[in-house]
């Protein structure tokens, strides 16, 4: 009877320890940043970008392979360039205002682990 | 020991509600130390399951039958193997099993993700400890493993069934399938949860879900396998509730898998996928309802409990929540791209899912049809083979079709020109294929005759697609052509590994048709010296062997079997009695002809005094096409798994883009 009732009581012990583990140290986890912070925005466009250049890639490959013909293959590149182009000018935009929307969020959040 | 074990139990459910509140806490008040003490509290959760395991297994270990679990499912005569695997033999050590393996997956998706869903991940733990505690609460307050008794001499033994060497591996891939399944749920619904419906959820939930469905789909074919030599009827598959409740999930998550490369080739069908995952994970809660309820009567299925009524609740909470908290997220999901052609890669990926969740859904109804019938009526309606099978081949073949037409399409459009120059070679090889075979007799069934049609026209794109690619790769500067092969699949693992697949699933397909639709069978009453014959084989019964062990004794008929006059050898079929369980269970003999991958069954129905013996023969051509399947889907699967560096690199890259520090994906 005593020894299962030590043994539960290292073991309660223990996880107690290392669930409160993170209050005494540095925590290993980042908070999330906000769900409509500068950072969406941005994310949307990285992503669109890297769509489309996997998407330009995929043609050319579907091209070599004898999948898409040398006519399809010229009617669909060029609006895929387009919109490759187009979110590369939108990335371009939108970094300065990020700039300074960064520097604002990274002030709150050193306010806040400061809390 | 029970004191322990119980105390544990308590341990896992307090530390998996304080996961599931302060992680609540912490992702609504953005609190980073809660939410990291409530990840340990996630992880701790897991080794304390595992010490509660371990106990329960050394209570089966020193037969302490002061357990009832214990008594109930082993007993001093059953060998060690089977006694280490009488942990998940009966319902209250399986449901201990189930939790293990959630908090298993459950902490090593917080731990592997955590950097790579960063903004997910506070939403992922509470979600993931809410089904947690769900879990626990069930074997402390309804079903525990640890309920004590007065110790009998003997426990009550395992059921003769389940004393199987699949028995040892099935049920924890089983699990590890099923129950993996929760953490792509988790990542989804905290994705919506916290409103970040970017790709790295996707990325996170995608890889689970491949672990998930490769598990799920490794252990029904391994379930087929037992079912097929040890029940002794011949089959592998009966469209048991119980065998489709791990199905439906699994063509869920199929069709899931196929629809996510739209989604991250195209951003499209975001709704599409959520409501996949949730649908995905709603049906492994109710196949956990059917197997664990006792309201259906099945070989699977757990004794009657009171169980059934907390899992219909929790699949309620389940389903009214992630729909609700799909409704309300619509606005951030709905994506104004729109499908460009209905002939292209992206439309036929559209179609696969329609056919896989129909058949899904299909078969949800005929498990469901009957309980319903029951409860409304009180007049029990059984559904068959016939339903299923009709199913099978109204969904089942264009989707084998879809197979191989889906990677000869481009992305985008293609036009009719490209797609009749891309399908030729395939479609010729399909037509030579059927024709031949029609010559050669297969015209008997006209679905058997369209399925291996459609068999040789997959797998003629699927060779088709690795020599036009390795071409390809050679064209673009590879030096060799085992270079460019491997550069091909390197390059693109999930595509390559997904060909792969579809060549399992092509095998598969054959195996059933021609176990089922060509096999034959015959019974006949021997007595000693007499032969039967059956589809060219000719067994001559030979006389019985009795030998005895500590846990059954064995009753061998010794059949000489021959193939159009060659002799095969010995083959012994009978029946095993189960001393302490006082249990009888088949025996079968199989023959396997690997070339032809063919077996010959031999099944010992009945044995009398006189020495006389029922046998049943049974011709299962291509049947073992089904097993080589299964190792030819799980290659596929780990190829498509393998970490993918250029993945890796794109995701470190696109984060210090965006958040200024490195991700570790």
């Amino acid at each position: 009877m005593v020894i299962p009732i030590i043994l539960t009581a290292a073991v309660a012990l223990a996880t107690l320890l290392y669930v409160a583990r993170p209050f005494f140290g540095e925590s290993e986890l980042p908070t999330a940043a906000r769900a409509d912070g500068p950072s969406t925005g941005r994310l949307e466009l990285v992503e669109e970008r890297d769509r489309a250049l996997v998407a330009l890639k995929e043609l050319e490959f579907d091209h070599r392979t004898g999948k898409v013909s040398e006519a399809d293959y010229r009617e669909l590149i060029g609006p895929l360039r387009r919109r490759a182009v187009e979110t590369l000018r939108a990335l371009d935009l939108v970094e300065p205002s990020l700039r300074a929307a960064a520097r604002r969020r990274e002030g709150r959040s050193r306010a806040r682990v400061r809390s | 020991m029970a004191l322990f074990g119980h105390a544990l139990l308590l341990l896992v459910l307090g530390l998996l509600v304080y996961a599931a509140v302060a992680g609540s806490y912490a992702a609504l008040r953005g609190r980073r130390r809660l939410l990291s003490s409530a990840v340990n509290a996630f992880v701790s959760a897991f080794a304390v399951t595992a010490l509660a395991a371990g106990t329960l297994v050394l209570a089966f270990v020193r037969n302490d039958f002061s357990l009832s679990y214990v008594a109930d499912h082993s007993s001093r005569q059953l060998p060690l193997g089977y006694t280490l695997a009488a942990l998940w033999s009966g319902q209250e050590g399986s449901l201990l099993l189930w939790l293990l393996v959630l908090t298993g997956v459950g902490a090593a998706a917080l731990l592997l993700n955590r950097r790579l869903v960063t903004d997910v991940l506070p939403w992922t733990a509470p979600i993931l400890a809410g089904i947690g505690a769900y879990f626990a609460f069930i074997p402390n307050a309804v079903a525990s493993p640890f309920a004590t008794q007065t110790a009998p001499p003997n426990g009550l033994g395992m059921n003769a069934s389940l004393q199987n060497p699949y028995m040892m591996i099935h049920p924890p891939l089983l699990y590890l399938g099923y129950v993996g399944l929760t953490v792509p749920f988790a990542f989804a619904m905290a994705a919506l949860a916290s409103r970040r419906v970017d790709e790295r959820w996707v990325v996170a939930s995608r890889r689970w879900m491949l672990f998930s469905w490769t598990f799920l789909g490794v252990a029904i074919l391994l379930g087929a396998k037992w079912a097929y030599e040890s029940i002794g009827w011949g089959g592998y598959y009966a469209w048991d509730p119980v065998e489709n409740a791990a199905l439906m999930p699994w063509l869920a998550a199929t069709a899931f898998l196929h629809s996510v490369m739209v989604q991250e080739k195209k951003n499209m069908l975001r709704v599409w996928n959520v409501v996949l995952i949730a649908l995905t994970f709603s049906l492994t809660l109710f196949g956990t309802f059917l197997t664990r309820s006792g309201v259906i009567n099945s070989i699977h299925s757990f004794s009657q409990s009171s169980i059934g009524g907390w899992f219909l609740a929790f699949i309620a909470v389940v389903a009214t929540g992630s729909t609700a908290l799909i409704l309300t997220r619509l606005p951030i999901l709905r994506t104004s791209v729109k499908l460009e052609s209905l002939a292209s890669r992206e439309a036929a990926f559209l179609y696969n899912n329609l056919l896989l969740v129909a058949f899904a859904l299909t078969m949800l109804w005929g498990v469901a049809f009957p309980l319903l019938s029951q409860i409304v009526r009180g007049v029990p309606i059984s559904i068959g083979p016939p339903y299923y099978n009709f199913f099978l081949r109204v969904f089942g073949l264009p989707l084998l079709l879809l197979m191989g037409i889906g990677p000869l399409l481009a992305w985008r459009r293609a036009s009719l020109r490209s797609f009749a120059r891309a399908v030729a070679w395939p479609l010729l090889f399909a037509l030579f294929a059927g024709a031949s075979l029609l010559r050669a007799g297969a015209g008997s069934s006209l679905s058997g005759l369209v399925a291996y049609t459609f068999s040789a026209f997959v797998l003629a794109a699927v060779l088709l697609e690795f020599a036009r690619g390795t071409r390809a790769r050679k064209e673009l500067g590879e030096s060799t052509w085992a270079c460019a092969f491997t550069s091909l699949v390197s390059r693109n693992r999930r595509r390559y590994g997904g060909y792969v697949s579809h060549a399992a699933v092509v095998l598969l397909a054959i195996g059933i048709v021609g176990s089922s639709i060509y096999g034959s069978s015959g019974t006949a009453h021997l007595q000693p010296g007499q032969a039967m014959s059956v589809g060219g084989y000719s067994a001559t019964y030979l006389g019985t062997r009795l030998t005895h062990s500590p846990s059954h004794d064995a009753l061998r008929g010794q059949f000489a079997l021959s193939y159009r006059g060659k002799s095969l050898g010995i083959v012994a079929a009978g029946k095993n009695h189960y001393k302490v369980e006082q249990f009888f269970a088949n025996a079968v003999g199989i023959h396997t002809d690997w070339l032809r991958a063919e077996d010959v069954m031999l099944i010992g129905d009945q044995f009398d005094k006189d020495g006389s013996v029922f046998l049943k023969i049974a011709v299962n051509p291509l049947v073992d096409l089904i097993w080589i399947a299964g190792v030819i889907f799980l290659l596929g699967s780990v190829v498509a798994m393998w970490p993918d560096a250029r993945e890796k690199r794109q995701l470190a890259r696109r984060a210090l883009e965006i958040d200024g520090r490195p991700v570790v994906a």
